[in-house]
């Protein structure tokens, strides 16, 4: 029989854990909660006085105070829509047909273990595979569509990934009710299945893109321009047939290349235009999961079982 | 699911066993014999059977759920399943209108035909199987849409789309279903917002949109308070006229109350099978018996 003035003390032992495993985690929320705000402190003070109207409308410059991004947020931004018009549609695809149409056997096992794997493939790979394969064998050069190709293929299977988690989420109550009213498969995933899967869908899709915005190693690897004073053939025209697609075929730079280039610089005025690149890169990542944090709030208050 | 000796269990399972007795609804078509020889499949010439288990095994894995069972359904009366929980009638409810195929790992043996077809038969189609065999399930499921959308579902998966064929068919499941003077005000209300009751019945109403010929229920007041039970029962009363009804219930009180027919499961087997007032009072087998007089289960 333990005294009770035992366990009196054994429970002020247990509090005591209890406190100092809070503190601890507490610090290292912090840490991590610091680092952010200095990283943003630092670009901040250095970069800010860079962002203007000129520093968005400018080529790259020899002349650090002339010098613009806009040749990279534009390539950035053609470069993330081929991206997501790729990854999109095959990484949503990919995860319905694991999850909703494929037979739980040994292959699709095996398929499963390999996608969890290509999320941890650093990035640099990705990139010589594209060499070999969008830039050589199918010639598509050192374009666009290369670019947004290899970037897609580098997030597909954090797309895969995410839509699978949501879409075993949604109870399967919903989907044999969908059935016992005679629904087919693709009616209980159109109808169903994806609507209520929807929110945490569209949150992983921005996250991957938002680590797609940032890479670097897989664009230098396929020969993304460091210098480019011209823009690509703009999509929309002003005469029959209205679009163009010409630019997918252009050359190109993106942002974080830009910024690269910037901080290789030996002037010191190169370093702010890069620290603004940078500051605008991060805003813009943050904005964009901010957006996804928006989107889960709204699926998940519409959505209840 | 130990039999517990007379000594060893305290008198309120009798108390419920009493105020069974009181309620037991005697079908008009059913004559109260209980002459011991009696079989109990035998049936009145003006019932058809709709449904005609034969000889059905059933596995999950390598677990044998159901075990050689036969039994028929007769068309426009409610038979109910019931049984401790594992027994099988749940999963025997299930392989009527297929919905075990979405397990993984399972396999029937034997033949369950709806109107003389084999519904385990290649050349079924599932699909319109599952039209013809409606389900309610345990916990009620209706979709996170509007209260009407939610009804129509059955109809717009099959291409109509005509709003006021849809209007006219959506008021009259949910008339049905007894819930049209609940909601009619608020179709466009989110389903999920009704009480769970109500939730049930809307899912009934989907059900019986599809003008289904049999409607299979697994338990469907099992999370219900009395009230909302009290109200699905008479539901089920009244949909008998015009729909077969298969209930799957613990509660012995409701099979007594709702069907026609009632059959005892056990560890997968079908102990006994007969009319719902003969089950009750004069049941044929010792563990039925021992059942419905509360001493196991």
């Amino acid at each position: 029989m333990v005294e009770p003035e035992n366990i009196e003390k054994r429970l002020s032992n247990n509090r005591r854990f209890d406190t100092i495993f809070a503190v601890i985690g507490l610090i290292s929320t912090f840490v991590g909660m610091i680092t952010l705000a200095a990283l943003l402190f630092d670009l901040s003070t250095d970069g800010l006085g860079r962002i203007s109207f000129q520093f968005f409308t400018s080529f790259p410059s020899r002349f650090a105070s002339q010098a613009g991004i806009l040749s990279a947020w534009v390539g950035t931004t053609l470069v993330m829509i081929v991206t997501a018009l790729t990854a999109i549609p095959m990484g949503v695809g990919a995860g319905v047909y694991l999850e909703e149409y494929a037979p739980k056997n040994w292959f699709t096992g095996l398929i499963e273990i390999n996608i969890a794997n290509l999320a941890g493939v650093p990035s640099i790979v990705y990139g010589l595979m594209a060499l070999g394969l969008f830039v050589y064998q199918f010639k598509f050069g050192q374009s666009i569509l290369s670019a947004g190709l290899t970037l897609a293929l580098l997030i597909l299977p954090i797309v895969i990934v995410a839509t699978r988690e949501s879409i075993r989420a949604v109870p399967s109550s919903m989907r044999e009710a969908a059935y016992a009213l005679g629904a087919t498969k693709w009616q209980t995933t159109r109808d169903h299945v994806l609507p209520y899967s929807m929110g945490g869908i569209l949150t992983g899709v921005i996250i991957s893109l938002s680590r797609a915005i940032g890479e670097t190693a897989p664009l230098i690897t396929i020969g993304a321009l460091t210098f480019i004073a011209f823009l690509p053939d703009p999509p929309i025209k002003g005469e029959f047939p209205f679009v163009s697609f010409d630019w997918l075929w252009s050359p190109f730079s993106v942002m974080p290349i830009q910024m690269f280039n910037w901080v290789s610089r030996p002037q010191q005025e190169f370093h702010l235009n890069a620290a603004a690149t940078g500051l605008i890169l991060m805003v813009m990542t943050l904005l964009m999961n901010g957006v996804a944090i928006y989107f889960r709030y709204r699926f998940r208050k519409r959505i209840k079982w | 699911m130990v039999a517990i000796g007379t000594n060893g269990w305290n008198t309120e399972p009798l108390g419920g066993m009493m105020n069974l007795q009181d309620n037991i609804i005697v079908p008009e078509t059913q004559t109260p014999s209980r002459q011991a020889g009696q079989t109990a499949a035998a049936q009145t010439q003006n019932e058809r059977s709709i449904i005609e288990v034969d000889n059905v095994d059933f596995y999950y894995g390598s677990t044998h759920a159901l075990k050689s069972i036969t039994v028929e359904i007769p068309e426009k009366k409610a038979t109910a399943f019931i049984g401790p929980s594992g027994c099988g009638k749940t999963t025997l409810l299930r392989c009527l209108n297929r919905m075990n195929d979405l397990v993984l790992n399972t396999r029937l043996t034997g033949s369950i035909k709806l109107d003389s077809k084999n519904i385990y038969d290649p050349s079924t189609d599932v699909i319109n199987l599952r039209r013809r065999v409606g389900m309610i399930f345990q916990k009620w499921n209706p979709f996170p849409k509007s209260i009407y959308e939610n009804v129509v579902y059955g109809l717009r998966i099959v291409g109509i789309n005509n709003r006021s064929l849809l209007d006219e068919v959506a008021e009259k499941s949910l008339r049905r279903a007894a819930l049209w003077e609940e909601v009619k005000d608020n179709l466009n209300k989110s389903a999920t917002d009704l009480s769970g009751g109500q939730q049930q019945r809307l899912c009934i109403a989907r059900a019986l949109a599809v003008e289904p010929e049999v409607l299979l229920m697994d338990e469907p007041c099992s999370a219900l308070d009395p009230i909302s039970t009290a109200k699905i029962e008479e539901l089920i009363h009244e949909l008998k006229d015009t729909f077969t009804i298969v209930i799957v219930t613990h509660n012995m009180q409701q099979a007594a109350r709702c069907a026609d027919r009632t059959a005892f499961f056990y560890l997968g087997e079908l102990i006994e099978v007969g009319e719902t007032g003969k089950l009750f009072t004069a049941p044929e087998k010792r563990q039925t018996e021992d059942y419905i007089t509360g001493r196991f289960g």
